[in-house]
């Protein structure tokens, strides 16, 4: 029997006439992250509210340790941890108060609360602001806090959307030190995320469009999707770096990044010829290297391929 | 009308269309607490279990049975029960009251002195009990002067009722209704209203616009003095046509003083939104310091000179108590402005101040 | 050129306490007119709170700031005018439509009723959202409602405009299309003053600034700031500014 923490086979969900996903097969192991990409609206959050049983699929099947998710709704709820999107806090408890109460609401043993609290307090920096009202929290201080309630108990599964969503990088990098730890003790994390760095600190990621998986497999494995070579036109002014090779290339291939433009060269122009272009157009860069691409490359690329409309084109003047 | 105005405006009437639920909730509402109210009401004080015992057994006391049975205020449940049961036909909530005729009825009718008719109520709903001994006076006052055309008394008072003869609690609570959810609409709706933008995050983006203050407030009220409007003139022609509620004032003033009243809870609305951040906050005032009072001490239930003092300064605060003058006076006596002018007046003194107060109150900025 | 043209944002010892704690603590700045200005810092930092007192929705505790020439404690109302705002909670009404939402906010602004009618069809057009505009904005994904929300928030042609975290929790490809907008208003000589978490984005400002518990610990142009720390990225630079201020 098949006993991998998540099993999802051919998932279908039609909100309406809007199909929101149209078969979704993809398996998470024991011990590692799973990060789910993919552009806004895509069917991530469907996806993972099916996966923690909060939705019933149109079509399709959710395994959670081998047990269908359908017919047992307690056991796995029981036993995944769950982050929603947009988490709601109780804005008139203090930050230690929220924490206390959902450490009490998994039944966490107060010893080991104030061991999670310390540790989460390390990665959130509230540690200082532990009797502060919620309500009086900053954006990105909410959006801890949040995370944080759901770390206070350590669940064998963890579902989070969008965790990070308005937190600072070094904020960020300290979570993904937290998930690891988690992981490496056994966990296992389902996670969505804007964020294309994070992407590659996973150990498998997926990448969602249109309610589709358009690419799954590990980080490195993924950047070989994109088998023309890669140059980067180091500039600093990279929009207007990027709006004069438009006229060269097709925009599917251009992309700004924030040191320069990257330029998918798949009809074999070369550095060179590049090089010239821009300088013909009296145009600023410092170098044009070739790069190997990251996972926002090969997302940028992959989405763009499977629908034209979406590629960005010269636009008209927004009038005042 | 400045455009933004009308921007506020339409926007609001929008959040209340696309908001269905509660938008039939609040259609519905007054037809369904008239039903409730009427049917609940109606039925229990038009057939009040009564038994009757007839120790007399004479034309004249068989005459008073008859008249009591004729009115159809009353359903006899029992007839010439032993006293001793008496206690069980309360208890079980049987009947409601007993009538008992004594032996020499018809004897001392013409003499002096009378015998007393004895009759039992069940007191513990005070108001049903008060309705039942109205009642019966009544009726027997009827048949007493039938009974006794030429009195030779030195004078006796005769209770005639005016205005609401029939005793018909309708003409009671339909006014009464009308106040208490024209209350419940503009109050409770508008504080909600703009408690709500802020709690969501879009009173932000309004603020760093460079609307005025009291467009936005008084943007916002107006979707729900049309909404409140609609309400009362529902209650109002349901009243009228389905529980025979007269109107015999001036339907004019009868809708400028609706308007007025509405106004009065809006005010309070919008001025729990200022001192409140959220929405369940804003609830728990807008009910406490509106719907009860309303409800309580306006005379809508319980009649105001049978109140403790303190209560009865309390009530003339209320605005209900004063719309309740103002509606009972056009429905049913048809009151003119002369009449009313001091509760009018009074209702626009606090309008204005709540509105004022409010308006200044109200924060353009997110301290 | 006197300060004030030169300058669309003029901020001195801008000091904002709530209760006993300072939120932002002293803070001088001064932004170009035209420049895309990037306002960094930590969770908590104030970033948000500096900007609502230049928006005349936060009174300063102490310190004075000129937005537009104008003058924060006394002349809120005429700031009003000149700015575009976009806070940091999605604010525009989900359970209206995009055309709804436009017309309410070109409303509020005063503009006709003509003026209305062409620029929600340029928008819609803009944003490529013609077959949309009777959808309920609830129901639009998180990319497109950022940049419905900009440009309602461009509706009256403000000169400098306020973007509290724009991007965040949008996806890669979206937020270029949003930085693509930004790059054009700054072309049309508006003044963005943006705040973001994603560090790629600080690259495409002029000017970053980053804060910290209040403060501003650094302020100058993305180059200077990776020579500075020896970076190749602002995130590097920004991992280290704000590790060094915190250890
Ligand atoms: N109304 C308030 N009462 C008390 N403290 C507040 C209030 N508003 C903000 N603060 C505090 O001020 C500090 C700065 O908050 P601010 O929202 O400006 O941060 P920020 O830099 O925008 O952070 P983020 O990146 O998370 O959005 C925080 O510590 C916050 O808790
Ligand atoms: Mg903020």
């Amino acid at each position: 029997m098949n006993t991998k923490p998540l099993v999802v086979e051919n998932l279908k969900k039609s909100f309406g006439k809007v199909s929101a996903l149209r078969g979704v097969d993809l398996s998470v192991d024991r011990g590692e992250i799973f990060g789910l990409i993919g552009p806004d609206g895509a069917g991530k959050t469907t996806f993972i509210r099916i996966v923690v049983s909060l939705l019933n699929a149109d079509e399709g099947a959710v395994y959670f340790q081998g047990k269908p998710v359908r017919e047992n709704i307690a056991y796995v709820r029981s036993r995944i941890g769950y982050m929603p999107q947009r988490f709601s806090l109780y804005p008139d408890l203090t930050v230690e108060e929220n924490l206390r109460f959902f450490g009490d609401l998994f039944g966490v043993p107060l010893k080991i609360q104030k061991e999670r609290m310390e540790r989460l307090y390390r990665f959130s920096r509230l540690g200082a602001f532990k009797d502060r009202r919620a309500d009086a929290l900053s954006g990105g201080m909410k959006q801890k806090l949040a995370l944080s309630c759901m770390l206070m108990h350590e669940p064998e599964v963890i579902v989070m959307d969008e965790p990070t969503y308005g937190v600072d990088p070094v904020s960020r990098s300290e979570l993904w030190e937290i998930l690891r730890t988690l992981t490496d003790e056994g966990r296992t994390i389902l996670v969505s995320t804007a964020y294309m760095d994070e992407a590659q600190l996973c150990d498998r990621v997926g990448l969602i469009f249109k309610g589709e998986v358009l690419a799954q497999g590990k980080p490195d494995s993924l950047l070989n999707l994109i088998t023309d070579p890669l140059y980067m036109v180091k500039t600093p002014q990279p929009h207007r770096v990027y709006f004069e090779l438009l006229k060269h290339f097709e925009a599917v291939d251009c992309n700004i990044f924030g040191n320069g433009v990257h330029v998918i060269d798949r009809h074999s122009v070369g550095a060179e010829q590049i090089a010239k272009i821009l300088k013909q157009s009296n145009f600023d860069f410092d170098e044009i290297t070739p790069i190997r691409p990251g996972i926002e490359d090969v997302f940028l690329k992959l989405i763009r391929t499977a629908n034209p409309s979406a590629k960005p084109e010269q636009r008209g003047e927004l009038s005042a | 009308m400045s455009r933004t105005f009308v921007s506020i405006i339409k926007k609001e009437f929008l959040h209340i269309v696309r908001d269905y639920q509660t938008l039939i909730i609040i259609v519905l509402m007054p037809v369904m607490m008239l039903l409730l109210y009427g049917y609940a009401i109606t039925l229990e004080m038009r057939e009040i279990k009564i038994a009757i015992v007839d120790h007399s057994k004479t034309p004249q006391s068989r005459a008073l049975i008859n008249h009591i049975t004729s009115s159809n205020f009353f359903d006899i449940k029992a007839r010439n029960v032993p006293e001793s049961q008496f206690e069980d036909l309360f208890q079980q909530r049987l009947v409601r009251s007993v009538l008992v005729i004594p032996q020499d009825f018809s004897r001392s009718l013409n003499s002096n002195p009378q015998t007393p008719v004895q009759l039992l109520i069940d007191a513990s709903d005070p108001n049903a009990a008060n309705y039942i001994l109205k009642y019966l006076s009544q009726i027997v006052t009827e048949f007493e002067i039938e009974q006794n055309p030429r009195l030779h008394f030195p004078f006796r008072v005769v209770p005639r009722l005016l205005y609401n003869p029939d005793l018909k609690s309708e003409y009671f609570f339909v006014p009464g209704l009308i106040a208490v959810i024209i209350l419940l609409i503009s109050a409770l709706l508008t504080s909600l209203a703009i408690v709500r933008e802020k709690e969501r995050g879009t009173f932000e983006q309004i603020l760093v616009s460079p609307v005025h203050a009291y467009q936005i407030v008084v943007g916002k009220v107006i979707p729900y003095i049309a909404l409140g409007f609609v309400d009362s003139v529902i209650i109002l022609v349901f009243g009228h046509f389905w529980f025979k509620v007269p109107v015999e004032g001036s339907i004019l003033l009868l809708l400028g003083s609706l308007i007025l009243y509405l106004l009065t809870g809006l005010s309070f609305g919008l001025f729990v939104s200022t001192i409140t951040e959220s929405q369940r906050v804003a609830m728990i005032v807008t009910l406490l310091m509106t719907i009860l009072p309303t409800i309580m001490l306006s005379g809508f239930i319980f009649p105001i000179p049978s109140m403790p003092v303190i209560f009865q300064y309390i009530s003339q605060i209320i605005p209900a108590t004063h719309f309740l003058k103002i509606i009972r006076g056009i429905l049913l006596k048809g009151s003119g402005l002369a009449d009313l002018k001091n509760q009018l007046f009074y209702l626009v003194l606090l309008a204005s101040f709540l509105i004022a107060v409010s308006i200044r109150k109200f924060k353009t900025t997110l301290e | 050129m006197n300060a004030n043209e030169k300058y669309a944002v003029v901020a001195k010892d801008l000091t904002r306490k709530f209760g006993a704690f300072t939120a932002v603590d002293h803070v001088s700045f001064s932004v170009s007119r035209g420049e895309i200005f990037g306002f960094l810092g930590a969770n908590g930092a104030g970033k948000t709170t500096t900007i609502r007192m230049m928006c005349g929705l936060l009174l300063p505790t102490s310190g004075s700031a000129l937005v537009a020439g104008f003058d924060v404690f006394t002349q809120a109302e005429q700031i009003k005018q000149h700015i575009g705002y976009m806070s940091q909670r999605f604010s525009l009404y989900e359970d209206l439509t995009v055309l709804e939402n436009i017309e309410f906010y070109g409303g509020i602004y005063g503009l006709s009723r003509k003026q209305i009618r062409r620029k929600s069809r340029e928008l819609l057009a803009y944003l490529k959202l013609e077959d949309r505009a009777n959808t309920v904005t609830a129901e639009l994904p998180l990319g497109l409602k950022q940049r419905m929300a900009l440009s309602t928030a461009l509706l009256h042609d403000p000169e400098i405009i306020f973007l509290d975290e724009p991007t965040s929790g949008v996806d890669p490809d979206s937020r270029r299309q949003f930085w693509l907008l930004i790059y054009e208003l700054a072309a049309r000589g508006k003044t963005v003053f943006v705040t973001t978490h994603f560090m790629d984005e600080a690259e495409y400002c002029q000017r970053v600034s980053i804060m910290q518990e209040g403060r501003i610990i650094e302020l100058d142009s993305p180059q200077n700031l990776k020579e500075k720390y020896k970076s190749e990225s602002m995130q590097s630079v920004f991992l280290k500014a704000i590790g060094e201020e915190s250890s």
